[in-house]
């Protein structure tokens, strides 16, 4: 039943098109898409990590007859935790910061090369951010691993390159080229306007975009910014392949050093599933009540 | 004088034959006019018909294909002129203001002088707190432009064109984004500038505060210069069928 509005005798009604409320078949690409989904999942996925967690000793233990209780498997599962957490975890988070930290860096400079008013700087500068956004992260990571070198000999003096440092490298790659294009269309999103105010006023392109196009829109990266971290927090698991001694190589260590028994595979490997979960997700409701105050402000 | 051998009594801004397209549309068609210094000119025609753009070209916002702008005797379009230096001469107010959103009322006024001619602190701030109160606007030089009215906005955007001293003001339709009320006190505001000898160029619809300010009106119509004279002869007497039927329209 159409809403009757004052001052119209008639019920409205339209046939216009564009007064219909719209409904979009597909939703558009959200630059924090990942930190909505992480934010929107329901408090018992967790517990459901839990009670599988719980559930799965018992089914494996009447399999192999072995008669092993869950509280066997928890018990083992407690021994290991600090391990896991204080050893392999703070080490994730050590990766992921440093990699936030070096691809933040080049991907700001990457971006402003995308504006630069020399056609070739912006030229490649977009060339190098699509290259690097759209290519595996794992074969990133491969190409770094195996060109650089395990040492550098500066001048005789020879310093070691870890390979977790390869891997914050390999790594920061997919970033940098994403915090370029959070750059570029931060920048994009400021009206011309205001650089032809500024222009008016003798101010420098330099000028220009460092005091005022820039300060108008750091705010519009963070939410954004902050979606990249959660991401690639979630990622950083992929550099065990390379032997990098972060939290899942270390599960893997932990149960080898249990005998492999298999009832532990799912109590273990539910654990880092639930830390991933529990460090990401306060980021990931962070990041979308943030974008929600940004979009209101500006 | 300056270094071009410019004197007061000849044109502070001059066009000559001006032509500029848009691609393959021709927006400005061989435009000429005069300014004196302390001279008040109104520029007025139906939308579309290139008046943002003419205003445009004297600060080089636009280039122009053909034809000549001076100001103070300098060639605008001359690709050795250091742009900064005109822009320093030439203040611009916009339609829609374009304060910086993320800079108070006083530090919209103040960083033009700051970062561009590299003033004392003490003397700009000084300056600028002067500025604001001239256009009436004590006891806002701390909000930010969210917080104004259309109208105080507008005036800090001319407080802040004011404060780099230009030689020349251009103003584009800047009532037209305006309650009807507030209107008022930026015309009063730029009354004030011009009775104080202040060179304007000013595109406008408000034919009443033509008429009383303007030295001399211009009419344009699809990027000609239609007719032009004083404000009496010009909405009296005027010759163009083109200008009688957009005065009647308007008035
Ligand atoms: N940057 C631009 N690019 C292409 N066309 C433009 C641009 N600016 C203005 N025009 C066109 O030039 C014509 C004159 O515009 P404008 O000078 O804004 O007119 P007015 O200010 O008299 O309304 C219009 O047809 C407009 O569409
Ligand atoms: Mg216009």
């Amino acid at each position: 039943m159409p809403k009757a509005i004052p001052g119209l005798t008639a019920a409205a009604r339209t046939d216009l098109p564009v007064l219909h409320s719209h409904k979009a078949l597909y939703a558009a690409a959200s630059p924090i898409g990942f930190s909505r989904w992480l934010a929107g999942l329901p408090l018992w996925f967790p517990l459901m990590l839990a009670a599988a967690a719980a559930v799965w000793p018992l089914t494996a233990g009447a399999q192999s007859g072995s008669g092993e209780s869950i509280a066997g498997a928890f018990e083992t599962l407690l021994r290991w935790i600090p391990f896991l957490l204080f050893d392999g975890f703070t080490f994730t988070v050590l990766i992921g910061a440093a990699t936030m930290l070096v691809g933040t860096l080049l991907g700001v400079f990457l971006g402003l090369g995308q504006i630069s008013i020399h056609p070739a700087i912006a030229k490649l500068s977009y060339f190098l951010t699509q290259i690097f956004r759209n290519s595996p992260w794992l074969v990133l990571l491969f190409i770094v691993m195996l060109s650089f070198p395990f040492e550098l000999n500066i001048g005789g003096l020879i310093i070691p390159v870890p390979d977790w440092i390869k891997a914050v490298i390999g790594l920061s790659l997919p970033i940098m080229a994403n915090i370029s294009e959070i750059v570029r269309g931060a920048v994009n999103s400021v009206p011309s306007a205001q650089w032809e105010a500024a222009e008016s006023l003798a101010f420098t392109r330099q000028q220009t975009l460092w005091r005022i196009v820039l300060p108008q829109c750091i705010k519009r990266m963070i939410p954004p910014w902050m979606n990249w971290y959660a991401i690639l927090t979630m990622a950083t698991p992929i550099v065990s392949i390379l032997g990098v001694e972060e939290v899942l190589n270390l599960t893997r260590q932990a149960i080898e050093a249990e005998n492999n028994r298999p009832v532990l595979l799912i109590p273990f490997y539910s654990f880092v599933l639930l830390i991933f979960f529990l460090y990401c997700y306060p980021i990931a409701r962070w990041t979308v009540r943030l974008e929600r105050r940004f979009a209101v402000k500006l | 004088m300056n270094g071009n051998g410019w004197t007061p009594d000849r044109p502070i801004v001059s066009l000559k034959d001006v032509h500029k397209s848009f691609g393959s549309l021709q927006v400005l068609k061989g435009i000429s006019l005069d300014v004196m210094k302390g001279e008040v000119v109104c520029i007025i025609g139906p939308s579309g018909s290139g008046k943002s753009t003419l205003i445009r070209c004297i600060n080089a916002l636009n280039d122009i294909q053909q034809g000549s702008i001076t100001v103070e005797g300098q060639e605008v379009h001359d690709p050795k002129l250091d742009k900064l230096a005109l822009r320093k001469k030439v203040g611009m107010v916009f339609q829609q203001y374009n304060l910086f959103p993320h800079k108070t009322a006083l530090q919209n006024v103040m960083m033009a002088p700051l970062l561009v001619l590299k003033r004392n602190r003490e003397e700009v701030e000084r300056r600028a707190r002067a500025l604001l109160a001239k256009v009436r606007l004590q006891g806002k030089e701390d909000s930010y432009p969210g917080e104004l009215s259309g109208g105080q906005q507008q005036r800090v955007a001319i407080a802040r064109s004011l404060a780099m001293n230009p030689g020349v003001m251009l103003f584009d339709e800047v009532t037209a984004a305006l309650d009807p009320e507030t209107v008022k006190e930026v015309l009063v505001t730029i009354k004030e500038l011009a009775g104080e000898g202040m060179t304007c160029i000013l595109v406008t619809h408000e034919m009443g505060f033509a008429r009383e300010l303007a030295d001399r009106i211009y009419f344009t119509d699809k990027g000609v210069i239609v007719e032009h004279g004083p404000p009496a002869t010009f909405f009296d007497r005027a010759k163009d069928p083109r200008t009688r039927e957009f005065l009647s329209q308007i008035l």
